[in-house]
């Protein structure tokens, strides 16, 4: 008994410290609180026992996420191949041993591979979470193994999804719950929708499956480091993939209310406004004339305006539409955003972002449309500045704050250091955000050292980055 | 003592006054109430957060004591305070006769204190549920109110001594995560996001608060509002939403959902104008 209780507690600290090495910060406390959830639950209830570490753990749902990856690897949900059932074999070996896969003929792994496809098929139109599951396993260990030297076998991901490709299924799942209905109607994208999140969440499954054969063959602590995607804020712009940038763009809108909310607590406590006199005479009447409490005028805050220029040419675009979004959805909290967009010349892009008007779509006339191309497409920021300044001279007042994003890769052009110059003389304040790490500033066609010397040049690599600039950039 | 005495438990009490928990919602509830820890459930608006209180309230045949947060809200509104107005009537009445020491002790005592939700809740000797809503809405200091509160379970007034619970009452706080609440907040809560729930309990759910419906076109609009969510909506359908849709829907006497009917009804469910023009060019319906 008490032996076995050490071998839990053990397992509890090392997890622990995983959750912690992945970046989430769980206390002594949380800690604790853990483990005495352990004492009242269902231990033997896999999904009792995540719901309790989640609970205990996970104060910030971003990092759940993270949270549900480690738990699987560290609390699996089957051993081996899983035949054997959730039991847990003395040694952890047990039925992983088992190699007679590989013996089987070609034919034989055709006729698997056949069977595999339709008896997904027949999951993802029944859309059984616990089936697709049980079959995201069995196709794992079926197709997912290889031998990549004798006696060491490895797992991946690709072999599995590529020979099932669950995508082409998915125009004969279709035709089978329209059940004969017109095709390209609502009925159609509805049933879609949902069959892609089932396909996905296979895929997840599938994911999840061979990491846990790895992380069987080759301990917990190798596989974690990779298993772990960091989390959405902290995410490169210059690196985040098609899906992290669209998560990113679902956030705008929360980011720009919690920076509104942060902001408007601000400004109330600096309690800074004028003495409102009849407010606080009347008040007074009520405690016998004497004015207990004294009222003030809100205090009107000062409103920039905002000036963005930004480079939206292909290695920096999605930093900047992530930026430019953003400067939108908290266009209340500046007097007038204008948004001006270069590649190697510079157009005004303002009129896409029309109040209340849709972003997606915003951002792809933006692409089409804007007249931000001159020569061949690369960028060219000093042509692009000069063009700004010629052909927008009063852009710029002293009311406003000057943003320009990019990462000052000139593709060694002429820098127009004089027409930039002029026009961050103008503004009240300038600032330049650039989504490199500040150790590659300056290196190849890096102008960025040149460019800091006129305008405070600032790193904005992820999310959090900008968060933290935008809340300092904001007036109280 | 325990209100439950497990997650099954918990899932079926729930259950019967008409709040479909998943098993994450009953396993939490569940330890939140076992270990004396105040529940944080933090979402998105309209998912259910309000309700799974007022569920437990019912489920455990307690008494619900409320508290709504709001930019501003202070120790007065929030923990006690003294009915100044009172006292000073009392003062006025007691003449040139009574002495100081009398007076003194007499205003500071159970008459003139007015309690507010927090301590409230600490004094009632009955099963309590406290109920903390938005708690992001309130100030920072507030929390900080929050926190002795929440971690003793005991209230200090200087005039009376320390009042501490005799039961502790179950908490709940909702947050809708437009700020992040401080650390030391969430390092003494039981932690639960409440996302949208999956097709299969939302459709339930959809069921069970508007029976008028027919299963088959249930099952149409919760498949339709998933495909709404996965648009890039500024905001997506909530589960209120959904159930707001189906009684639309009932009332109308719809017994399908098509294109026509969706494109009549999206205002139901879309409450800004360019999501209902996304939504609309995104599924195809005519404008």
């Amino acid at each position: 008994m008490s032996e076995e209780r050490t071998g839990l507690i053990d397992r509890h600290v090392a997890f622990v410290g995983a959750l912690r090495g992945a970046g989430l910060p769980v206390s002594m406390v949380e800690s604790i609180d853990a483990v005495q959830a352990m004492t009242v639950i269902d231990l033997l209830d896999r999904e009792q026992l995540r719901t309790a570490y989640a609970a205990a753990c996970v104060k910030r749902a971003p990092h759940r996420a993270t949270f549900d990856r480690l738990f699987d690897l560290w609390w699996p949900p089957a051993i081996g191949d899983g035949v054997a059932g959730d039991e847990f074999s003395e040694d952890g070996e047990g039925t992983s041993a088992s190699g007679e896969l590989q013996d089987v003929p070609p034919a034989d792994l055709d006729a698997m591979k056949q069977m595999l496809r339709q008896q997904l098929r027949d999951v993802l139109l029944s859309g059984d979470d616990e089936a697709l599951r049980r079959l995201a396993r069995a196709s794992v260990n079926g197709l997912g193994r290889t031998e990549s030297q004798p006696g060491r076998q490895s797992w991946f991901t690709y072999r599995v999804l590529r020979a099932l490709s669950p995508e082409t299924l998915m125009v004969d799942l279709l035709k089978a719950v329209l059940e004969g209905e017109e095709q390209g109607g609502l009925a159609e994208k509805v049933a879609r929708q949902m069959l892609g999140e089932r396909i996905k969440r296979f895929e997840e499954y599938v994911e999840a499956e061979v990491r846990r054969r790895l992380a069987e063959d080759r301990g917990v602590e190798n596989i974690q480091k990779t298993a772990v995607k960091p989390l959405i804020e902290q995410v490169d712009f210059l690196r985040a993939s098609k899906d992290e940038i669209a998560e990113l763009r679902r956030r705008v809108y929360p980011l720009a209310r919690r920076l509104a909310t942060r902001l408007t607590a601000k400004r109330r406590l600096g309690r800074s406004g004028r003495l409102d006199v009849r407010r606080t005479v009347r008040a007074s009447l009520s405690s016998g004339g004497v004015p207990l409490t004294t009222i003030h005028r809100p205090h009107k805050p000062h409103k920039p305006e905002l000036v963005v220029l930004c480079d939206v040419s292909g290695s920096v675009a999605a930093f900047a539409h992530f930026t430019v979004l953003l400067a939108y959805a908290l266009r209340e909290q500046f007097a007038k955003v204008r948004v001006f967009a270069f590649v190697d010349t510079c157009d005004e892009v303002t009129r896409f972002f029309e109040h209340g008007g849709d972003v997606a779509d915003a951002l792809a006339r933006m692409a089409k449309e804007a007249d931000v191309v001159w020569f061949d497409g690369h960028s060219d920021y000093g042509h692009s500045f000069e063009v700004f300044g010629q052909k927008w001279p009063d852009a710029v007042t002293p009311k406003t704050s000057l943003l320009i994003l990019g990462d000052a890769r000139t593709n060694y052009r002429a820098l127009s250091i004089p027409a930039l110059r002029s026009a961050v003389r103008h503004a009240r304040h300038a600032y330049w955000l650039n989504p490199e790490p500040r150790q590659y500033w300056g290196s190849g066609d890096s102008a960025a050292f040149s460019y800091s010397d006129v305008v405070p040049m600032i790193e904005c690599r992820n999310a959090a980055q900008l968060e933290e600039f935008v809340e300092g950039l904001l007036p109280v | 003592m325990p209100l439950f005495s497990s997650p099954q438990d918990v899932r079926e009490r729930l259950g019967q006054t008409g709040y479909l928990a998943d098993d994450a919602i009953a396993t939490t509830v569940f330890l939140a109430d076992a270990l004396e820890k105040p529940l944080l459930v933090e979402g998105p608006a309209g998912t259910g957060k309000t309700e799974l209180a007022k569920a437990v309230t019912e489920a455990a045949s307690a008494a619900l004591v409320r508290l709504q947060c709001y930019e501003g809200l202070d120790e007065a509104r929030a923990l006690y305070e003294w009915n100044y107005r009172k006292q000073l009537l009392r003062i006025q009445a007691a003449g040139d006769g009574q002495k100081w020491e009398e007076t003194h002790d007499d205003i500071f005592s159970e008459e003139f204190l007015l309690a507010r939700p927090l301590l409230t809740a600490i004094r009632r000797a009955e099963p309590t549920v406290l109920l903390v809503d938005e708690t992001d809405k309130a100030d920072v200091e507030v929390e900080g109110l929050l926190l002795e509160v929440l971690s003793d379970f005991q209230v200090t007034v200087p005039e009376l001594g320390t009042i501490t619970a005799t039961q502790k009452p179950f908490v709940v706080l909702t947050s809708n995560a437009t700020r992040e609440l401080s650390e030391a907040l969430k390092r003494r809560c039981l932690f639960l996001h409440m996302d949208y729930p999956d097709a299969e309990r939302e459709r339930q759910i959809v069921l069970t608060r508007v029976p008028e419906v027919p299963e088959k076109l249930a099952e149409e609009l919760v498949r339709t509002v998933r495909t709404l969510r996965a648009l890039e909506l500024k905001k997506g359908p909530s589960i209120a939403e959904s159930i707001d849709w189906a009684r639309t829907l009932v009332a109308l006497g719809a017994d399908s959902l098509d294109e026509r009917v969706v494109a009549q009804t999206l205002g139901v469910v879309l409450k800004h104008a360019s999501d209902h023009a996304r939504a609309a060019k995104e599924l195809g319906l005519a404008q």
